[in-house]
């Protein structure tokens, strides 16, 4: 059974996964370098690492995210849509709707009953809704990204961030923390500010059961509970593997595809 | 018939003497967290320029996001209004004001008699603001009051692809990581901020002529990129400051006030 690769480089994070027989032999991520090269450099041979392979053991890797066009060793780049929707399925083969958050972007989908995309919105254009938005947030406040979701449990009166735009909510959010507001209701504010913009995203695909969040901020607990009160739904979580790798899982899935396909019609060649 | 108009914007405060019509003074001030005290400041500042005591003033219009919080002004007008009225008072062919504040940005069409037919703001989204230039000269290390100096020295074309202030930062940190001059990356936010600008203000239609009003005005690069991105001349204001354009608008509405007082009935 071929060995296959997905490579994932984000402007945030870079991801790996290296998959034999449908299954992750071994991943890995870091926080993506300036250049999108050295991210993807690193995050496949951090994967490889892993795995304890080397390049020559990969049949196919195929790359995906912002920075896919630059990846000199992928076989073939495919669009993020394409991958994440491919990854939400491996992920849970229930999925109907996937809601992806990355660094710069927000998207969301919806899978027809085969797993192709039906419909799709997306939002790079404004920070707002974006993990960029978590970014600035967190970095006000003083905290790592991953410490914002766990004070949404803490808050019994979150603040009411007043504005969307980034740079104004930003400014709020300051004049709180002056006002010596506690900061598990600031946190809990800009959770549910978030929330609410990735909302509005997502029903505009009118959603349907299961919904599905990949990427990064899917480990935010105060993010994703008030989402699942907006739509009404739950939002189902990702077990066989951490939800920020969809994308990466979805590109080696995909190259797992085109390594079968070609190896069957190989072998059909050889039968006739 | 001594009237005043004062503009209490998010940044800046400013205010005008008007007697029969003629300036007498005015000031511009970095707004305090207060926006009273930010006022009682400016109108000093007018009044001693002027050499006049506040009770000299018969009237006085206030105006800007603070005009609800100021004690001492007799009427508080719509900024919307004001423009368009200090506009037309310096320009009375101008058909549209496109105001850029410190934190929103508006547009505004009057008819042939000064009245305000159609307008639009965005304050909802800092890009296409003064804080859109604001964020970037910080980042890039140069004073704001510079960037149009040190725009016009670009001799490289860059693109700034975003409008939005976060993603427009990311991108021109990495173009000064690239190596690119400072010049040429000023020149390309000034572009970038007048097509988000330009998108606003064709929504109601462009009709000439067309002035522009607010801080950001003094910035020649945006003002050359807008008048680039509508597609026609802006008018400048006659030498005139374009900050104080608010104030003096509310001053003209103060000395209607005072005629329509003392027309006999």
């Amino acid at each position: 059974m071929s060995i296959v690769a997905g490579c994932d480089v984000g402007s945030l994070t870079s991801k790996a996964v290296i998959m034999r027989a449908n299954k992750i032999i071994g991943s890995y991520i870091l926080k993506s370098k300036p250049k999108p090269e050295h991210s993807a450099d690193a995050a496949f041979k951090g994967a490889l690492a892993a795995a304890g392979l080397s390049v020559k053991d990969i049949a196919c890797l195929i790359g995906t995210g912002y920075g896919r066009e630059k990846m000199e060793f992928a076989d073939n780049a495919v669009s993020e849509i394409s991958c994440h929707g491919k990854g939400a399925r491996w992920l849970l083969p229930s999925a109907r709707t996937v809601i992806d958050i990355g660094g710069q972007d927000c998207k969301a989908m919806k899978l027809n009953s085969e797993g192709h995309v039906e419909r799709f919105a997306a939002n790079d254009k404004c920070a707002s809704g974006t993990g960029r938005f978590l970014e600035v947030m967190a970095k006000v406040l003083g905290l790592e990204i991953s410490e914002l979701g766990p004070l949404s449990g803490k808050s019994k009166s979150p603040i009411t961030l007043s504005s969307t735009c980034t740079v104004w909510a930003q400014a709020d959010v300051i004049k709180y923390l002056n006002s010596g507001e506690p900061i598990e209701n600031i946190g809990a504010g800009i959770n549910i500010a978030m929330a609410k913009r990735v909302a509005i995203l997502a029903n505009s695909v009118k959603p349907e059961n299961d919904v599905f969040m990949t990427g990064g901020v899917a480990k935010n607990k105060g993010v994703v509970s008030t989402l699942e009160k907006l739509l009404g739904m739950r939002i189902k979580k990702a077990r066989r593997a951490d939800p920020q790798m969809a994308g990466a899982i979805g590109a080696a899935v995909l190259a797992h595809e085109a390594v079968s396909s070609k190896e069957s019609w190989t072998k059909g060649m050889e039968f006739n | 018939m001594i009237a005043a108009g004062c503009d209490i914007g998010s940044l800046t405060a400013k205010a005008v003497v008007l007697k029969n019509g003629k300036m007498l003074s005015n000031a511009v001030i970095r707004a305090k967290t207060k926006p009273s005290d930010s006022a009682d400041a400016v109108m000093k500042e007018a009044l001693d320029a002027a050499g006049l005591a506040f009770d000299d003033i018969e009237y006085i219009v206030g105006t800007g996001y603070g005009r609800q919080q100021v004690p001492f002004v007799d009427h508080a007008a719509s900024e919307i209004s004001c423009h368009a009225k200090g506009a037309f008072h310096v320009l009375p062919e101008a058909r549209m004001v496109i105001d850029i504040g410190g934190q929103d940005a508006k547009a505004t069409r009057m008819d042939e008699t000064g009245q305000v037919t159609r307008y639009i703001y965005n304050d909802k989204c800092a890009a296409g603001t003064g804080r859109f230039l604001e964020v970037m000269a910080e980042a890039l290390e140069v004073p704001l009051a510079d960037m149009g100096k040190i725009g016009a020295q670009s001799t490289e074309k860059l693109t700034i692809s975003s409008q939005c202030v976060i993603f427009a930062e990311s991108e021109v940190i990495s173009l000064v990581n690239d190596g690119k001059a400072i010049p040429d990356i000023i020149k390309a936010l000034h572009h970038a901020m007048a097509k988000r600008v330009a998108a606003l203000a064709k929504s109601i239609e462009v009709t000439p002529e067309v002035v522009m009003t607010g801080g950001v005005a003094k910035n020649t690069g945006v003002f050359e990129a807008l008048s680039e991105a509508l597609g026609l001349s802006l008018r400048a204001m006659d030498g005139m400051d374009p900050q104080i354009i608010g104030a003096l608008g509310a001053a003209c509405y103060a000395l209607e006030k005072i005629e329509a007082i003392d027309e006999p009935v």
